[in-house]
């Protein structure tokens, strides 16, 4: 079994916003929604002040609450890669996943149902690399299979500080954030 | 300090989530009434089944049956791919209260026509197959007598769920409270309470549904002090979605229409009814209905804009 993660190395993200332009191509994503976004963050107090940039998404957690809630099944965890997916013509559009994900990553697409990131599965469980990581001009990004020691994501998370986005919520997400 | 900026702004989603309008606090406000109404019904029935005269418990399943079709009707304008609908009767997923709620309404219909079926109109009382279930139901005080234990336990599991709803979604702080169920049962009891006392063609329901009413108002408080007190001594986030309740944006329509319109007055008022020294009117349980119908807008609105 794969475990599919994404690593952004937030010392290199600029935020150039190429990875949404890519993924709202790769994936027809309507006009006014975005399956992934850029969040600038800066902390401290002037003039010591932190910034860091990310890019964001469907943290395709272990610990699924838009999966647990799903009264149809329509969310699902991927056999492959341990990605969340959602079945179209399983969704009624009663809401409860966009309201029970604490990234707010999921959306009502104009035709009804649920919709978010996919990991670009149709690319990546051929092997590819999902749209937005494969446009990134900086090569911030990486994907790759946590379960096996020897990928890519699996070394940089063993060298490197990283955090993942609100932890306390209990989520166990899988995109992490290299400091 | 930290200061976020996202450039993402998804319909209903930024700047604050706004996914559900007004159809699901009516549905949660219907869904609890009804919830109250089939609960206190088979209470006075048992109470009351070898007392001669008029009663309300057999003009409850009716109106709880137009509201709750009603509020069934709300929940399916919500829904934003209404053809897929007949997919939540094609699965059961234990860990959703939604699919839980989905099949404990089609349990609901049933033992409310089963409620009518013990006493109806008396125009169909001698219709066909009406006539056949009326004389098998009457001809056992077992069949009725369990008709009404059906009534309080599956309106407790329907008043309970529409709590557990909001509760299990953790995203949202101000609904992740292991209390929410209570207070929303709590509430739709005491809102049927007051609905009965408003309704009931007999003095003596009347005043027993009105005392009743004053347990579940002085109840209600106690609940909603727990439930604030435990998202107080909890974490950051769930401080700050009580932070919103109790001084921020729903502070005027949670301490104005819901404490003190909706259970302060009314339980003043009822209070003086039931010791005979003001008159019973109509006032103090439209107040009280009015306070339910509110509460599950305030709480609805302000948990959606609580988060991580």
């Amino acid at each position: 079994m794969a475990r599919f993660a994404m690593v952004i190395d937030t010392r290199r993200c600029v935020g150039c916003m190429d990875c949404v332009v890519a993924c709202k191509t790769e994936n027809s994503v309507p006009e006014g929604f975005n399956r992934d976004w850029i969040t600038t963050a800066v902390k401290g107090k002037m003039p010591d002040l932190h910034m860091e940039i990310r890019t964001e998404r469907c943290n395709h957690c272990s610990n699924p609450p838009c999966v647990h809630c799903c009264p149809t099944g329509a969310s699902h965890v991927h056999d492959i890669g341990g990605v969340v997916l959602v079945t179209h013509n399983e969704c009624i559009g009663c809401k409860a996943c966009v309201a029970s994900c604490p990234y707010d990553a999921r959306f009502i697409h104009p035709d009804g149902y649920a919709d978010k990131c996919t990991f670009c599965i149709h690319r990546t469980e051929k092997g590819e690399l999902p749209a937005c990581v494969s446009v990134c001009p900086t090569h911030c990004m990486h994907f790759g299979d946590l379960d096996n020691p020897e990928s890519e994501v699996s070394k940089l998370l063993n060298s490197r500080n990283y955090h993942v986005n609100h932890p306390a919520a209990g989520t166990e997400p899988h995109v992490y954030y290299l400091t | 300090m930290e200061e976020l900026t996202h450039t993402r702004h998804n319909h209903l989603i930024d700047p604050n989530l706004t996914i559900w309008g007004w159809e699901i606090p009516v549905y949660l406000f219907l869904g609890g009434f009804v919830a109250g109404m089939m609960i206190l019904s088979g209470v006075i029935y048992l109470r009351r089944r070898n007392q001669p005269g008029a009663t309300v418990v057999f003009i409850l399943p009716y109106i709880s049956l137009i509201l709750l079709s009603l509020g069934m009707l709300a929940l399916f304008i919500d829904l934003e791919h209404k053809l897929y609908t007949w997919r939540l009767y094609l699965t059961f997923k234990p860990l959703s209260p939604m699919s839980w709620g989905a099949w404990i309404l089609l349990l609901v219909y049933p033992v409310l026509i089963l409620k009518i079926l013990i006493n109806p109109f008396f125009l169909f009382r001698d219709v066909a197959p009406i006539s056949k279930f009326y004389k098998f139901l009457n001809a056992s005080a077992d069949r009725k007598n369990f008709i009404a234990y059906a009534n309080i336990v599956i309106g407790a599991m329907l008043g309970a769920y529409t709590g557990i709803l909001l509760s299990a979604l953790g995203a949202r702080p101000l609904w992740n409270s292991g209390i929410l169920w209570l207070l929303f049962l709590v509430s739709g009891l005491s809102g049927a309470a007051a609905f009965i006392h408003l309704i009931a063609p007999d003095k003596g329901e009347r005043e027993m549904m009105a005392k009743t009413d004053n347990y579940l108002l002085a109840g209600e408080l106690f609940v909603i002090a727990f439930f604030l007190t435990s998202l107080l001594s909890s974490s950051a986030v769930h401080i700050q979605a009580a932070t919103i309740l109790l001084s921020g944006a729903y502070a005027p329509s949670f301490w104005g229409f819901v404490i003190i319109a909706g259970i302060i007055i009314p339980l003043i008022i009822q209070s003086l009814a039931v010791s005979h020294k003001v008159k019973h009117t109509p006032i103090a349980p439209l107040m009280v209905i009015a306070g339910g119908l509110i509460l599950r807008f305030v709480i609805v609105y302000a948990g959606q804009l609580s988060g991580y």
